[in-house]
This record gives structure tokens, sequence and C-alpha cells, in this order.
């Protein structure tokens, strides 16, 4: 497999083939997600790729009633407010991401602690398709 | 390795001006830098001749995209006939001034400038709320951007964090709100200098006038409750929880301190500095504090020698609600977990044991971003100096106050503490 370089480029890559992939220092494993091509605590530069298992939980969320363009396209607004969060994977790395599968306009019933599992949104037609990252309750 | 961090010599603050901040179609950055400027010159005691101010930081986040002009350094030099003296733009997102503050304060610390004037300006009101979001968005993390995070949030994710670990809720935030407009009430250079009780009124009167169902709140918190009222922007963050879109300019005089008394027989003097960088949402290690505030703070407290408990009054950056509780605890003046509390208690009221944003901080002074950092330093400068007429702290022995910044969601943060002898 080819080694593609541990850049954001690559990690959007990885979303649009399904893969949420984070980068591992070879000297002292520590993980990164998004990848880092040089690590912070070692300050080694050799890394390999890994996959993450795609399981976690809500550690932060936030239900938005007025998004940025790119989302009221999408069909959010006022009425349909969308969520996005902060997870945190069983890997111990946290992403931030849309969560899909909850009430946004019952945001006091979503719970902080509750198990996702990752999901990828392919948006977009002809050339620039888009993969968001996301998660779901299991 | 090193000893503690020290200034070169001494840099005093001798004085201190804004424009109104607010919304408006008809004054266009240079105007309100200019009235900043006069308003600046006027505080100095003993006067100054602009010809002797040596050099111009001046913070802007991105008038670039707001008003379709960058290079805003020159500009300014220009509009207050400074040029050929060096001007120099600093950036830090909402920062932006308090960094302007650090560079002029260092540059004079050097030896290398005695007077160097030090300030802020943003004009955002031309655009419309969705493009100036998008202006916003680009201090953010790429990362939150794409996962459909907006600036109110960020912060409202924070906020759930926050209740999820310490029991706090959306009522304590109300709290922070109400305060805020009950000080910005007395400050006529405030964007929305009313009270929610005012607010309130006037809603009841329009009622009446054009005779429509009148409505009931019986208190302000029932007000902020009430969705029509106070509809959802980024749960937990609703319309009264978040900054507004502004306009405005401020500046702050610095010299070097064994010259303060050309200017001026109370300066202020600059006792602590301190700046943090910090990372994006989903690499933090803890989501209810700010490690670069923290940092600032540190830095701060250290070169000061002084203690969370001795500075009396501050001015945080309090762009969302659940902003002001956080910095308070982070700047250590409350245990993390306790600064609702300390606001529900009253102890951050203008009357209070620790008068938090007696302006009525960015929520109701309002944010004209490039320019809030040096106009939290004239809030200071007012109080400190006994100057801030209606909303005087009455504080006895009034010598240390200080003033917080955050730029982007917690990317660039800084603590100036100030001190009057």
């Amino acid at each position: 497999m080819e080694v593609r370089p541990f850049n954001d480029i690559s990690y959007e890559r990885f979303l649009s083939e399904d893969k949420l992939m984070g980068s591992r220092c070879q000297k002292c494993g520590a993980l990164s997600v998004p990848p880092r091509s040089i690590c912070i605590k070692c300050y080694g530069s050799e890394m390999d790729w890994l996959e993450m298992k795609g399981k976690g939980k809500l550690a932060a969320f936030t239900s938005i009633a007025i998004g940025p363009p790119f989302m009221i396209k999408e069909g959010y607004d006022r009425k349909h407010p969308y969520v996005s969060g902060v997870v945190e994977l069983e890997e111990g790395v946290k992403v931030v991401a849309r969560v899909e599968g909850v009430d946004g306009s019952k945001p006091e019933t979503i719970k902080i602690g509750t198990p996702l599992r990752v999901e990828f949104l392919h948006r977009g037609e002809g050339e620039n398709p888009m993969t968001f990252l996301a998660f779901r309750p299991l | 390795m090193r000893g503690p961090r020290k200034l070169g010599r001494g840099v005093a603050v001798v004085g201190a001006g804004m424009s109104k901040f607010g919304m408006f179609g008809d004054k266009d950055s240079k105007y309100l830098f200019a009235e900043a400027f006069r308003e600046m010159l006027s505080t100095v005691d003993k006067g100054i001749d602009p010809k002797d101010i040596d050099a111009l930081y001046l913070g802007n986040f991105t008038n670039d995209f707001f008003v379709r002009q960058g290079h805003w350094g020159p500009i300014i030099s220009d509009l207050l006939g400074l040029t050929p003296k060096p001007a120099t733009r600093t950036e830090g997102a909402c920062a932006s001034s308090a960094l302007a503050f650090r560079e002029g304060v260092f540059a004079i610390a050097s030896g290398f400038y005695d007077v160097v004037l030090v300030g802020g300006v943003e004009e955002m009101s031309k655009r419309s709320t969705e493009e100036v979001t998008q202006g916003l968005a680009m201090a953010a993390s790429p990362y939150e951007v794409k996962a459909g995070f907006t600036f109110p949030g960020v912060f409202g994710a924070m906020a759930t964090a926050y209740f999820a670990k310490y029991g706090a809720s959306r009522e304590h935030l109300m709290n922070v709100t109400i305060k805020s407009h009950n000080n910005a009430r007395l400050n006529p250079k405030a964007q929305f200098n009313v009270s929610i009780r005012d607010i309130m009124n006037q809603r009841i009167e329009k009622a009446k006038s054009k005779g429509e169902p009148i409505p009931t709140w019986r208190d302000e918190k029932e007000f902020l409750r009430d969705p029509r009222a106070n509809p959802v922007v980024a749960w937990p963050m609703h319309l009264y929880d978040c900054c507004p879109i502004s306009d405005g300019a401020s500046c702050v005089l610095l010299v070097a301190e064994e010259m303060a008394k050309y200017f001026t027989d109370s300066p202020l003097h600059v006792v602590g500095i301190g700046q943090g960088s910090g990372k994006g949402l989903h690499a933090k290690e803890d989501l209810t504090y700010f490690e670069a505030t923290r940092y600032a703070a540190k830095e701060a407290y250290e070169l000061s020698g002084l203690k969370p408990k001795d500075v009396q009054i501050a001015e945080v950056h309090d762009c969302f609600s659940i902003a002001e509780i956080l910095h308070i605890e982070d700047l250590g003046f409350f245990n993390p977990g306790e600064g609702y509390k300390a606001v529900e208690e009253g102890l951050t009221r203008l009357d209070g044991l620790k008068p938090i944003n007696t302006s009525g901080g960015l929520k109701c002074k309002g944010h004209p971003v490039g320019a809030t950092g040096t106009g939290q330093l004239v809030e200071i400068w007012k109080q400190l100096r006994g100057e801030a007429g209606e909303r005087q702290v009455p504080i006895r022995d009034l010598r240390i106050g200080a003033t917080q910044s955050l730029g982007g969601t917690g990317g660039t943060c800084t603590l100036t503490i100030l001190e009057k002898r």
C-alpha cells in the first residue's frame, strides 16, 4: 500500500473511502487524529497510519439553529437544527463531527456519554465531492 | 535555565479612549478610530503632542474580509498624522488589540521607544450576518468548521461539557446575561445600554400600542426562557448569551514609566502581561477550560508577583455567557466548577466582592473584534482612576484591575494587570 503523506489532504481522502485514520508515532506510539507529520510528544517524524475502530462516546455537543451556508444548503435552519459534537474515541483521542440520529430540536434529550458509532456522509456532486465525518448512537 | 520573566523597564498607561460601540451604517473604521483617539487625547491629564508618539501598534482581525481593505497600520497612522513613524498591525482574532498592547509594552520595555500608541479597530456591520459568521469562522479550527461548528456552537459544546461535569444549567448562564445588561445600562458607550428589565418593558409597551397580546413575564429569567424573546442560536447558547456584531475602535497611550510624570500624576502601571496559545476543540484534554488563558494568567501573575485574589476588578472576554464563567475560573478568581455559583451569589456584580465586566462586557458593550482588547483596558483605566461615573465600583482602595482576551475558539489568550500606585 502506498504511504500517503501525514496531512489533512490524506485524512480527507481516507474519509472519502469510509476510513477514519490517524497517525501513530513509530518511536513513542503517540496517536493523533487528524494526523500529524511531527510527533508533539517526542518530536519523531516517522509515522504509521492507524485506522480507528469508529466507536466512541459523546463528550460535548451543540444543536445549531443558525449554520454556515453549506449546512443551510443541506436544508438545516432554525426549525431544523443540526447537531455537531466532540466524540471521544475508544482509542483515547477526540474528534469533532456531525452527530446524526438525534433530535436537534430537543437538545435536552441528548446526553453526554451516549455511545456512538462512526458514519461517513458523502455530499456534493461532480467535481466537489465532500465526505463529512459523523457519528450516530449505537 | 533562566530566572523569572521581567520587563527591561517599566511601562505605564497615561491615556485611554474608545468610540461608541454599535452598528453604524454611516461611520467607517477611520472615523471610529479618530473618535477613540480624540477621547484618548482628552484623558492625558497634562496633555500630549501627537508628534511625540514614536510608533503605532494596531489590532485588527479581518477588515480585509469585512470591508475588503487590508494593511490598516499605515491607514490609521496617516489618519492621525503619525507618518512616517512606524505602524504595525497585529492579528490574534478577537484578541488582536490585546496583542498590539503587548507588543507596545515590549517596544518600550526594550528601551527602543518611549511613547507608543496601541489600539484596535473593526468594522463588521457592513456585511450580512451570514457573511460576518463566515468571516469570524476563519479564526476557528478548520476541523470545527467542517463539522458544522459555528462560534456560538463551539462555546455551546463547551457549555454542555461544563454542565455535565459540574451540574450547572442554562439558568446559571442567565445570571451572567442579566448582570451584563445591568452594568451596560450605566455605560453610555455600550451598544446595548439597557437592562433586561428595560427590554421587557419596551416589549410590553410595544405590544400594548399595537393592540397585541401583552407578554406576562414575571421576571428576567422568565423572559430569557421565552423562546420567542430569546431564540436558540447554538444550544445551549441563545440570542441573549451571544455578543452582537459591532463596529468600533479603542486605543491607549503607553509611555516609559520614568516619563509618566510628564503626562499625568495618576498613571496606571503595567505590572502583569501574559499570553498563551491553545488547541482546537478536538485536541483539548478537557473541554471545560482554556489552556491558553491559564498559561497567560500564570505568566502575568508571575511577572506581577500578584495572586488572583489581589485582582480587584476584571474585564473578561465574554463573547458568550459561558465564556465569562470559564474565564473567571481559568484566571483563578474562583475554583474550577465554582464560577457559576459565584455569579449566582452576586459576587461578580458591580457591588460584589469581585466585579466582572463592569462595562457590560462584550455581550452588551459590543464586540468589534479588533477593538475589544484595548476597549477592555479603557474600562479598567476609568475604574482605577475613579472616573467610571454611575458604574464606578464601590471598592475602597481600588488599585488593581485586569483584562483578559480570547481569540478564536481559545487559540490566543492574554491577561493584562494594571496597578494604580
